[in-house]
């Protein structure tokens, strides 16, 4: 039996549960219904391209960014922590890694906010210690830690899952050839885990750049995000088309990237990442 | 030396992701409704939280839509990651670009997109079609923590089983299976990460009463969360402690008791 | 092996789950009505007091935002019998021909509704709608931290209460308050105008601390901001936490939020929603509710029974005087556009 028909039960299921919804964000932006009926159109897809727009979209795709490389610089190490055999109760600590994520978004960061206010529990604590105090809060550096707060566990999980059943016999080998340690790490297990990096990096990226709650919590709401603007326009203003054609450009993009991110892997396999 | 930088990053890394859940059940007993004062110790809102029939609604479906649809993302996504490893160009790119769609779709367009999907096939809103959306986007994340798993495998180990007289089923049973496993394990957890706390999907595709515990407290926004809140998600913690705690005393028990008849 | 017990296991709980499911949850063949509010906005034991009464079981959902009930009700999504949305969605929705009239003869506690509250603009013969709960916009303010008068929008915009000042985050709250201060309606229609307010609200954007939602009642008891625009409702709470706090209804008039109940069209049991709206407009049942949320109440008896420091609060229960030039927000589906786009502006700055 070919492996690869496997995939289709989840391909029919994407076929119903995700195409189709698919096809009904391309109906509603790119198509309207006139006196004459449908008729195609670039109205809402040229709406996109105004400067206001944009500045919306790359503020979006540039905090995305900063909250996965913090992600992956905090997630990484840990990811190798939990991989090594140094921690006892290493399964456990893994389920205690995303127990957090367990507990209702709304309220851990409205207790982010009772840490960090001016009054808040830190400042507290550090006016209590005669230090300086923490200002961080409706600033950029608040989103960042919130947005890390939210993603780090989907990227550590799949970079740790992979350097779990790394194998040793490798590493043996790179120091029996002389490598030190950090080379090894760059030239022998970076590599190999590249695969868990890149889960890590999908499923932080592509959520942070639609997440817009964060922001307005623990930023002040102060700027708008992509994910608000386009809740705004199926909800309040009504406009599915500017909708639906933002969230259209806005998967482009991001398809856009993977695919160019994919292409830097040199495997020979359909030359991509997977 | 390194042992202990290790210990210590763990140690912060945890600390930095248990400070506002301490925080948030600190304030479960706060005799303020607001976060802003802490007026004194109280267990009023534990007594409210349990006088809350709605809330139990809430948190029966949350668990049971969070349970079956990670169960069924992980099965179905694991079979599929298999499929899609073994798929080739521009089929293999589209399978994949298929699963991307539910993560970088915002949320709101998933909800509304679906919920029009299961009016238009005149199906009713509420359980079902709320587990069938849960499903959809558990799927990726199961699919894409099972594939690098796949990846690292090496593919020969499958021929080398069925070389030595496997069936199929029993080469992926025993040799497949077990090498994956933490990609299985890691896809489920974050399935189920993603399924017991989401609200606007499940909001646009639930009905008929069904509702869940993200919905009960999104709806709360206007007002201000109750502490009962805090409570419930007091609860939850140490129920789920418990279980963890009393898991790792029995699977060290089983360890231990291993080693000794290895002995 | 462990593993492939918990497969056996989680397949078994798949199937049992989902022929539950399927099959419907059986139910106990009770009448239902089906009603659709805010989280937390109303007192839990009268759906339990109504349920025993009239011997049928009432399914209660949530919303979290007028629009979000919109589209579930527009789209027709579900079957509610009684939902609970605010002024201008109901006037949206009257437009669009969502709702059922209400036969007031079958809501006989009508009458204990105050006259004050009929006849409104949003819903002018009292057609379609029965009110809940209503409340202001003003300012709360901190008396240790504000030094001067606080009566009018203007010192919102006063740079001695730089990075101190809240604004809420909702766009025709904070426009709305940016066109009251400028002298014109908060329902503006006119391009013109929007533009002033917006220019208005850029150059105030430097000394906001936050524009917030309902964290506003946390900061403002823990001293974290000098001034803030929030709902008279939250402002009582607020001041019985922190006695420093003062509620003010500016001058130059301000927002008037009613929430009433509606029974859209998409109900399948009309008598049952009427009853159900009466039995809410009972004496005690409007006291228990009433009393839970703390925002002020149309009932007129209810309003009789409340303390005397709650109804001589103005935050409470303004008199016509303070209420002059006050509005009610309109549904301006049409300009919503400009609205966005404005807002979007401001927040890109």
């Amino acid at each position: 039996m070919k492996r690869k028909l496997l995939a289709a039960p989840y391909l029919v299921w994407m076929v119903i549960f995700t195409i189709v919804p698919l096809i009904l964000v391309f109906y509603f932006g790119l198509f309207e219904s006139g006196p004459d009926g449908i008729y195609f159109t670039t109205e809402h897809i040229k709406r996109v391209f105004e400067p206001i727009y944009l500045k919306v979209i790359v503020r979006s795709l540039w905090l995305a960014f900063i909250s996965t490389v913090v992600c992956l610089i905090l997630g990484y190490p840990m990811a190798m922590i939990l991989a090594s055999k140094v921690l006892k109760m290493r399964d456990i600590l893994v389920v205690l890694f995303v127990l957090p994520m367990w507990m209702n978004f709304l309220a851990r960061t409205y207790a982010w906010m009772t840490l960090l206010e001016n009054n808040g529990l830190i400042n507290q604590f550090l006016t209590f210690l005669h230090l300086p105090t923490l200002n961080i809060l409706y600033t950029d550096k608040a989103v960042v830690l919130g947005m890390v707060y939210n993603f780090l566990p989907f990227m550590v999980l799949p970079i740790y899952s992979v350097l779990r059943k790394l194998d040793s016999s490798l590493l043996e080998a790179a120091q029996d050839l002389g490598a030190t340690p950090i080379k090894t790490f760059i030239k022998v297990i970076f590599p190999l885990s590249l695969s868990g990096v890149a889960s890590g990096i999908i499923m932080v990226f592509m959520p942070a750049v639609t997440t817009f709650v964060i922001s307005r919590l623990l930023g002040g709401g102060q700027y708008m995000l992509i994910g608000n603007l386009i809740e705004q326009q199926f909800l309040t203003t009504g406009d599915w088309g500017f909708g639906s054609s933002l969230s259209l450009i806005l998967m482009f993009l991001l398809l856009i990237t993977m695919g160019i991110m994919s292409k830097t892997d040199k495997d020979q396999e359909g030359g991509r990442l997977w | 030396m390194k042992t202990f930088l290790m210990k210590s990053y763990t140690f912060l890394v945890f600390f930095f992701l248990y400070a506002p859940i301490i925080t948030l059940m600190v304030f479960s007993f706060n005799e303020s409704k607001s976060r802003g004062t802490w007026d004194g110790f109280t267990l009023k809102w534990y007594a409210e939280l349990f006088r809350d029939s709605q809330i139990g609604s809430a948190l029966y479906y949350t668990i049971l839509v969070a349970i079956i649809a990670s169960i069924f993302a992980t099965v179905l996504g694991t079979i599929a990651a298999i499929g899609i490893h073994n798929m080739r160009g521009i089929p293999k790119t589209m399978a994949i670009n298929v699963t991307y769609f539910p993560m970088l779709s915002p949320d709101i367009v998933m909800g509304i997109s679906l919920m029009l999907l299961f009016i238009f096939v005149k199906l009713n809103l509420g359980f079902l079609t709320m587990l069938l959306a849960h499903i959809t986007f558990n799927l990726p994340f199961v699919i894409f923590s099972v594939l690098p798993k796949l990846r690292q495998l090496n593919d020969d180990t499958y021929d080398a089983a069925l070389d030595l007289g496997a069936t199929p089923y029993e080469a992926y049973k025993k040799v497949i299976l077990p090498q994956i496993s933490p990609g299985i394990i890691t896809g489920f957890l974050l399935a189920f990460t993603m399924s017991i706390d989401d609200f606007v999907v499940s909001f646009f595709t639930t009905g008929s009463g069904v509702s869940n515990l993200a919905i009960t407290i999104y709806s709360m926004a206007r007002r201000g969360i109750n502490p009962k809140i805090n409570a419930l998600l007091t609860l939850m913690f140490i129920f789920i402690m418990a279980i963890l705690i009393f898991v790792n005393y029995r699977m060290a028990k089983d360890k231990g008791k291993e080693e000794r008849e290895m002995n | 092996m462990r593993k492939s017990v918990f497969t056996k296991l989680g397949v078994c709980v798949l199937l049992i789950s989902m022929v539950l499911s399927l099959a419907g949850c059986g139910g106990s063949g009770k009448e239902k009505l089906y009603v659709y509010n805010w989280g937390d906005y109303i007192d839990e034991s009268v759906i339990k007091d109504f349920e025993k009464e009239y011997n049928v079981d009432v399914v209660y959902e949530l919303f979290a935002t007028n629009e979000e009930m919109y589209v579930k009700i527009k789209t027709g999504a579900a079957n509610y019998d009684v939902a609970i949305p605010s002024d201008y969605m109901i006037s949206k929705m009257i437009a669009e021909d969502m709702l059922y009239t209400i036969d007031l003869n079958n809501v006989p506690n009508y009458a204990l509704i105050d006259d004050r509250f009929k006849n409104l603009d949003y819903d002018p013969n009292n057609q379609y709608s029965v009110p809940y709960m209503w409340g202001t916009l003003g300012i709360i303010y901190n008396k240790t931290m504000v030094d001067e008068k606080v009566d009018s929008w203007d010192i919102l915009w006063n740079e001695k209460y730089a990075k101190k000042i809240l604004m809420l985050d909702s766009v025709r709250d904070s426009v709305g308050v940016a066109l009251k201060k400028l002298g014109y309606s908060l329902n503006s229609r006119s391009e013109k105008e929007l533009e002033e307010a917006k220019a208005e609200l850029i150059k105030q954007r430097p000394l906001v601390m936050a524009y917030v939602v309902d964290e506003v009642k946390d900061k403002m008891i823990g001293n974290e901001a000098a001034l803030a625009v929030c709902w008279a409702g939250d402002a009582v709470f607020m001041m019985e936490e922190n006695p420093d706090l003062e509620y003010v209804i500016p001058k130059e008039g301000t927002n008037i939020f009613y929430d009433a109940m509606i029974i859209p069209k998409t109900s399948q049991n009309k008598e049952l929603a009427e009853k159900f709206i009466d039995f809410m407009c009972r004496t005690e049942i409007a006291y228990k509710n009433a009393d839970y949320i703390g925002y002020s109440t149309p009932h007129k008896e209810v309003m009789a029974m409340m303390p005397e420091e709650l109804t001589s609060n103005p935050a409470y229960y303004p008199s016509e005087g303070e209420l002059e030039g006050s509005e009610v927000f309109e549904d301006l589906t049409e300009v919503l556009p400009i609205y966005d786009r404005i807002w979007t502006e401001i927040k890109s700055q």
